[in-house]
């Protein structure tokens, strides 16, 4: 299958590849995996106290497109508010590197990080208040 | 009525089935319908019997796979274990996937033959209790729901092993 442009650039340099410190009470870990593939997802995500995203790291154990969407979603989060981080569709990420439509459910992948790593990061705000 | 695969191999539907009988009744259905025995036989009866030994290929590969024959099972019961709209699981079950990732790519720089197989008797632990687990969940306890779990993972392990299985021959060449 042939990937397209973006989906070789993205996996051939990958973006924010690596970790933040997962203790970091202001940072946010979001975990998803795909059993039909067997793709691994890990995306992390630094946010202000103004709740604007800082930084984003990614690791993906998975095919091109998981790869891809991973390393875009982390230059798009970057200035991002939480919010607005939360709103991205896959679509907007299967668009952006043309995924065919074997390739969506790499872009699911990538937006259920997203929101896995946002409610993680909520979850640690609220705990911090009750603290 | 179409028969559903048990049925076409005469099985009981459940987990833990006997491989031995599954084994016999495919290479029987198999050479029942051989092509071989249809040379002169009409056109109509040639066709159905080239979709049998297809149907019966079918089956008999999901039924063999302990992975599939759960995803299948699940299946009659009305279940899609897996979906791609679904990437929900346990946390700790995709950092122990991550840590088993990373292990494996280490080792496969290493060309490191010793880990890569130290890893893989380590999965099929984790394999073999899944499925102890799934021969309870489907065919004692019926719950779906616990068994629709234990059949994402196993599909997870399955292609771990696969990768590293590759990474080993790649490395033996």
């Amino acid at each position: 299958m042939a990937y397209s442009d973006k989906v070789l650039d993205h996996y051939e340099n990958p973006r924010n590849v690596g970790t933040l410190d997962k203790n970091d009470p202001n940072v946010g870990t979001g975990m998803v995996g795909a059993p039909a593939c067997g793709d691994v997802m890990k995306l992390m995500i630094k946010v202000n106290d103004s709740g604007i995203i800082e930084d984003a790291k990614f690791k993906t154990y998975g095919c091109g497109s998981a790869i891809a969407s991973s390393s875009l979603v982390t230059e798009w989060l970057k200035g991002r508010t939480i919010e607005e981080a939360y709103a991205i569709k896959n679509s907007e990420i299967a668009e952006e590197l043309a995924l065919p439509p074997v390739k969506i459910h790499c872009s699911v992948l990538a937006e259920d990080a997203i929101k896995a790593a946002v409610a993680d990061i909520k979850a640690k705000q609220a705990a911090k208040v009750t603290a | 009525m179409s028969l559903n695969y048990f049925e076409l191999f005469g099985l009981e539907p459940i987990f833990n089935i006997e491989l031995a009988a599954l084994e016999s009744n495919f290479r029987k259905i198999q050479s029942e319908s051989h092509p071989d025995r249809f040379v002169t036989a009409p056109a109509a009866e040639k066709l159905s019997a080239m979709q049998q030994a297809t149907l019966a290929n079918e089956a008999y590969l999901s039924l063999k796979n302990p992975a599939n024959r759960a995803k299948y099972l699940l299946e009659l019961q009305g279940i899609t274990a897996i979906s791609e709209t679904n990437t929900a699981m346990p946390t700790d079950f995709l950092m122990q996937q991550m840590e088993w990732r990373e292990a494996t790519e280490d080792a496969v720089s290493a060309k490191d033959i010793t880990a890569l197989d130290s890893l893989l008797a380590e999965i099929r632990v984790e394999a073999k209790s899944l499925q102890d687990s799934l021969t309870s969940l489907l065919d004692v306890q019926k719950d779906y729901t616990a068994a629709t779990d234990a059949t994402r993972k196993l599909i997870f392990i399955d292609k771990v092993s696969e990768d590293i299985n590759r990474a080993i021959e790649q490395i033996d060449i």
